[in-house]
């Protein structure tokens, strides 16, 4: 015998289901005068620091179908690349921007869309510095553990190809399904769950 | 965070999660899985300062009511129809630590089995006092509690005749964004809960076990409601004792 670690086990996934915009987002699902607001649903305001921009996109089940009850959240650093965290130890964060956003795809067509600003770059864990990036996490019906990855930026090349989460892509042609395209000021994200065109998703 | 500003911040990556206590992607008794399962291998690797920090939200974004389902939604006067029940307990890191300034979104069928939503199509009736949401930040022990009435069962389309135990979702934040986690509490001594492809996509019986909140008489209020007490445990933080520090920390 030994000693017992004494740990405990981190709680069962299970899927967010049909109604999770009763939980997390019940203005959007209609049920209005219990939150003022659904959480999230703005990271900016006027005094934010940094470019502004919208990010949007889909998430596409393995028929090609996009989904229309997920719910998709992101959290990010600041322009210069600080983090509105308790844990971030380098400095203090813009107060203007919360780096956090959550948005439900949309009934219709199955769009999410954020208006954020783009983050600065942070260190990896060896000081190297990471692209700027974006961390995703999509839940719903049908996904029994929460799926994380990472949006990164078409125009910054030059950072991506030192990306060190870049470089661990042993596909390469799958790199691409992290990079989101930029039109004017919009970049597009779309998630692929299944198929060719499957994102990287990570264990993180 | 007050509660928390005095402490030690934690700068920890996480413990990594074990995949094989949560039910894998691909799930076929559970349909819709099936073509929202990635196929590919997960990206393994160490957290990085993306994922160590997280959001947090003080208690001025909470109502008098969020954490009272019972009134939350109720017409002046009233309240919602059901088995008036108390859900507490705490939230927990897996070294046992309590996660002080956690929010928890829950969300659930009123006493019918019946959701307040626009895709739902059961012929259980709403209840007018009942919306479904509610929601809490976690106190410096951990702690939580909530009072809603108990939900019912529902059928849904899955298999011919499946139903759902009775459950209610819940969304959970900690301290950094790896341990983001949606997850559903369901109720000791329910015989739906073994037959319910949902549950059962988890593949180990402990961890089934694990959200199966007992009746808790001690918390009952007599003449009032019965409590059921559910934990909930977050992934760990590692020691940063040995580990390279970046520049500035």
């Amino acid at each position: 015998m030994v000693q017992d670690l004494g740990y405990l086990k981190e709680s069962p996934s299970q899927t967010a289901g049909p109604y999770v915009h009763i939980g997390c987002t019940p203005n959007f699902a209609g049920i209005t005068g219990v939150y003022e607001t659904d959480l999230g649903a703005t990271m900016v305001n006027d005094k934010t620091l940094g470019e502004r921009i919208t990010v949007r996109g889909r998430v596409i089940d393995g028929a090609g179908t996009p989904l229309k009850d997920a719910l998709v959240e992101i959290w990010q650093a600041d322009a210069a690349g600080l983090y509105n965290s308790p844990s971030e130890l380098r400095g203090a964060a813009d107060p203007n921007f919360t780096g956090w956003g959550r948005c439900p795809t949309s009934a219709d067509e199955g769009v999410f869309g954020f208006e954020t600003i783009k983050p600065g770059r942070v260190p990896y864990k060896d000081g190297r510095k990471m692209a700027p990036h974006i961390t995703v996490w999509v839940v719903a019906r049908g996904i029994n553990i929460g799926l994380h990855t990472r949006m990164y930026f078409a125009d910054e090349a030059e950072a991506n190809a030192e990306d060190p989460l870049l470089a661990r892509i042993e596909h390469r042609h799958r790199v691409a399904t992290l990079v989101a395209p930029r039109e004017g000021s919009i970049y597009t994200f779309d998630i692929h769950l299944q198929g060719e065109k499957e994102t990287v998703f990570l264990d993180i | 965070m007050s509660d928390r500003s005095n402490k030690k911040p934690e700068t920890g990556a996480f413990f990594q999660r074990d995949r094989a206590w949560h039910a894998p992607a691909l799930t076929p008794g559970y349909k819709t899985s099936v073509l929202r399962s990635p196929q590919r291998a997960l990206l393994s690797l160490d957290g990085t300062i993306s994922e160590i920090t997280g959001p947090v939200f003080g208690h001025s974004i909470l109502g008098a009511l969020d954490n009272d389902l019972i009134h939350n939604f109720a017409k002046p006067g009233e309240s919602a129809i059901g088995e008036r029940t108390i859900v507490h307990g705490r939230v927990l890191d897996e070294r046992g630590k309590p996660v002080p300034g956690a929010l928890l979104e829950f969300w659930q069928a009123n006493a019918g089995g019946r959701y307040r939503h626009k895709k739902e199509t059961y012929l259980a009736p709403l209840d007018p006092n009942f919306g479904g949401c509610g929601r809490t930040i976690t106190d410096e022990d951990g702690g939580y509690r909530f009072r809603t009435i108990k939900p019912g069962p529902y059928p849904w389309p899955n298999g011919v005749n499946d139903w759902r135990p009775a459950h209610i979702h819940f969304s959970v934040f900690g301290h950094g964004f790896a341990q983001r986690l949606i997850t559903q509490m369901y109720f000791e001594g329910d015989p739906m809960i073994w037959k319910c492809p949902i549950v059962t996509t988890i593949p180990d019986r402990r961890a089934i076990e694990q959200l199966i909140a007992p009746l808790d008489w001690a918390n009952t209020i007599p003449m009032d409601a019965r409590a059921y007490k559910f934990d909930i445990v977050l992934r760990g933080r590692r020691s940063t004792l040995f580990e390279n520090r970046l520049e500035g920390n």
